[in-house]
């Protein structure tokens, strides 16, 4: 099973979301996380969607999304050639004991403090979704009271390679 | 002009060529209503009894012309009503649109009486919806929706309109309705022609997409140039007649041994305007499994969906075949036609009888009384598989059937549909069970009020047939609700409808009572009595191949 990542640009209606979401569901896809937001362009929004599963599938769930009326450009991100980002808030339970250990961790992965109350810091960090993963692995001695994340949001770099017809 | 959001629908209809709508009133769509009352000299709005009727008489409509079908119905139940009908046009990629009223948009969201989100009920079954919030987006969005359910691969499209939407006012000018044309290029053409020139043993298979595209003499000229033996799906049943020397008959789960077979041995198998459905491709890794499979379709996404090819054209079929077959080179491909003669020679053939209805002999004697023009219609289950391998198909649009969504209750609506559209010239002849005629029968007296020459022949043998044969065949005879012992009079009801019935029970009475049926030109119900262990066969189970086809 391949993680794929799928940009789209839709048409900025109510319901398009629903629409997307729903075709995923229909044919049995599983989306591992959705952004969604408008663009420049106020008459578009560029959904990111990241899901898992075979290439057959992936290529099928695609098509399918292609035919969708408010559909405007679709495009798979190749990995090397985009940049992703996510942004994650997690909580953690702090008292004297654990407060310096939490500091070191967030300066190793440029986390930022952005809470501290009784018994509780809040740390917030962006970066790639593996960056993200790696950091949620090294919490063990920790306590997490709960979390995040925005999910993944990405684009191409340099000149854009799809075309929008609009 | 300033016009109603309700004057606006009739004139944008008017616009596009209808003349013709099914529907049902209600609340939310009076204003609606008030308008076709002003407009009933250019259009004709036939009601039915029940709003899935409806939907399915537009399908009817839209099937036999190829004309964009419309429903109207009302909020609340009866646009939940539509569902059934619009995701059988759905699947069996028919021209519709659906007009529904909502509440006036100030009561949307709040539950308001007979309020439902048809717009999120429908998502997955259309093609496209939209929900009207204002009156002056009310003309382009009807427009739009003409345009979707008719380009590229056709489908329904449903456009929702709260009520004060088609009260208020604003301006209105007419527009000449836009015409999208395809203008794609076709890619693999030379590739394709390639492996019809080199192949040995080529078959093609063709679906739906042949008469959507209305693609029927390309079709013909392709297989006699290059004498390629052809089999079809049910949703191209007249596309090629029966009596075609390259027709092997339907392929897949019901389709004759012959087709099965050459599929099966084929070194190549040409899959056009079709979509390789589980009924068709019954084990999608062995289907075809001798051959390079090539897929001409206009829609992308059907391409690799169910069985894997090795090369595709994507576009019109009209188009392709037009270019494609300068570059074929004739042939004679005489043995692979011998081989597929003598094949031929031991399909399977019901036996004659009588003294009981044969389900094959009713279909023949409908033929040879009824004629060629004919347009047949029918329900699910196992009739419409006696109707599609038994009725001698000419015609091309003549046999409307729910193909990809099985909808038992589609017949009636369809057949009503039909007979609105032809107006009288051709035979209208639906062919149902009584299990599908149970489902929606009701629509008899939208028959009689328009006194439409709808002839109903119900196969009835008193159980849910094409159920209890497979509970025969695969549940160790364990007739699980299958056997509902109803005691339903047929004629008796069809004359409380106010239409004529007949009860027949050898062909000899089959025969005169359609003969009457014809001569009087308005609806008739003709039950046929026959065994409830008739069964459809050839029969291939589902994930089977031929190797595992059922004969006796």
């Amino acid at each position: 099973m391949e993680k794929h990542y799928l940009s789209v640009l839709v048409a900025n209606h109510e319901g398009v979301l629903a629409r997307i979401s729903s075709l995923f569901c229909q044919r049995g896809f599983n989306i591992d996380s959705l952004t969604v937001s408008t663009t420049d362009n106020p008459e578009i929004s560029r959904i990111t969607i990241v899901t898992t599963g075979d290439e057959a599938s992936f290529r099928q769930v695609r098509k399918q999304t292609e035919k969708l009326i408010e559909t405007k450009a679709l495009f798979p991100l190749n990995l090397r050639t985009s940049l992703l980002r996510e942004l994650l808030l997690i909580k953690l339970r702090s008292n004297s004991e654990v407060r310096g250990k939490i500091n070191d961790l967030a300066r190793a992965y440029k986390a930022e403090i952005i809470d501290v109350s009784v018994g509780c810091i809040v740390l917030e960090l962006t970066g790639e979704p593996e960056k993200v993963d790696d950091f949620l692995n090294n919490l063990d001695e920790f306590e997490i009271v709960e979390m995040c994340r925005t999910g993944v949001t990405a684009m191409e770099r340099g000149e854009v390679t799809y075309l929008l017809g609009v | 002009m300033l016009l109603t959001g309700a004057e606006i629908i009739a004139e944008v209809l008017i616009e596009q060529g209808v003349d013709t709508v099914f529907g049902y009133p209600g609340g939310s769509v009076l204003n609606i209503y008030d308008a076709l009352y002003a407009y009933s000299d250019k259009i004709k709005h036939y009601m039915s009894a029940h709003e899935q009727g409806a939907a399915h008489a537009a399908d009817g409509y839209a099937r036999l012309t190829g004309k964009t079908g419309v429903v109207i119905s009302t909020s609340g139940p009866g646009a939940t009503n539509l569902v059934t009908g619009i995701a059988t046009a759905y699947m069996d990629s028919v021209p519709l649109v659906a007009i529904t009223g909502n509440v006036p948009t100030s009561l949307i969201g709040r539950d308001s009486f007979q309020e439902v989100y048809i717009a999120g009920i429908t998502m997955p079954i259309t093609k496209h919806n939209f929900t009207v919030r204002s009156v002056e987006e009310l003309a382009d969005t009807l427009r739009q929706a003409f345009l979707i359910a008719n380009e590229g691969r056709p489908g329904p499209v449903l456009v929702d309109i709260p009520k004060d939407v088609t009260i208020n006012k604003t301006s209105f000018e007419n527009k000449t309705p836009e015409i999208v044309e395809d203008d794609r290029r076709l890619k693999h053409l030379e590739k394709v022609a390639d492996l019809i020139n080199a192949s040995k043993f080529p078959v093609v298979y063709f679906g739906g997409g042949v008469r959507i595209s209305g693609a029927e003499d390309e079709l013909y000229e392709l297989l006699h140039k290059a004498n390629i033996p052809a089999t079809y799906t049910m949703m191209a049943a007249g596309v090629l007649g029966y009596n075609d020397p390259l027709s092997m008959g339907l392929v897949g789960m019901h389709g004759s041994r012959t087709a099965n077979l050459a599929v099966d041995n084929a070194d190549l198998v040409l899959a056009i305007g079709t979509r390789f459905s589980d009924r068709v491709a019954l084990n999608a890794n062995k289907f075809a499994r001798r051959a390079r499979i090539v897929h001409i379709d206009i829609d992308p996404s059907e391409v690799n969906k169910n069985v894997a090819v090795d090369t595709s054209i994507i576009g019109d079929v009209k188009k392709v075949l037009t270019a494609l077959i300068p570059m074929v080179d004739k042939a004679d491909h005489t043995d692979w036609l011998e081989q597929i003669a003598l094949w031929k020679a031991k399909d399977y053939t019901p036996k004659d009888d009588a003294t009981v209805l044969k389900p094959h002999q009713v279909m023949g004697a409908i033929c040879d009384i009824a004629g060629e023009d004919t347009v047949y219609i029918t329900d699910v289950g196992q009739h419409q598989m006696w109707a599609a391998q038994y009725i001698r198909h000419v015609k091309t649009r003549s046999f409307l059937t729910s193909g990809g969504l099985g909808t038992m209750g589609y017949g009636y609506g369809a057949a009503i549909g039909a007979a609105v559209a032809d107006g009288g010239n051709r035979p209208i002849v639906h062919i149902t069970g009584d299990g599908s005629f149970h489902m929606n029968m009701n629509e008899a007296c939208t028959a009689v009020s328009y006194n439409l020459p709808v002839i109903t022949v119900i196969m009835n043998n008193s159980v849910l047939g094409m159920v209890r044969q497979w509970q025969k065949t695969f549940y160790g005879k364990r007739y699980s609700s299958s056997e509902p012992e109803r005691k339903t009079n047929y004629s008796a009801v069809a004359a409380g409808f106010g239409a004529t019935g007949f009860r027949c029970t050898n062909l000899d009475e089959f025969k005169a009572a359609f003969t009457k049926a014809l001569e009087l030109k308005g609806p008739v119900w003709i039950e046929c009595v026959i065994d409830r262990e008739e069964a459809v066969l050839p029969m291939i189970p589902a994930g089977g191949t031929v190797d595992d086809m059922i004969i006796n």
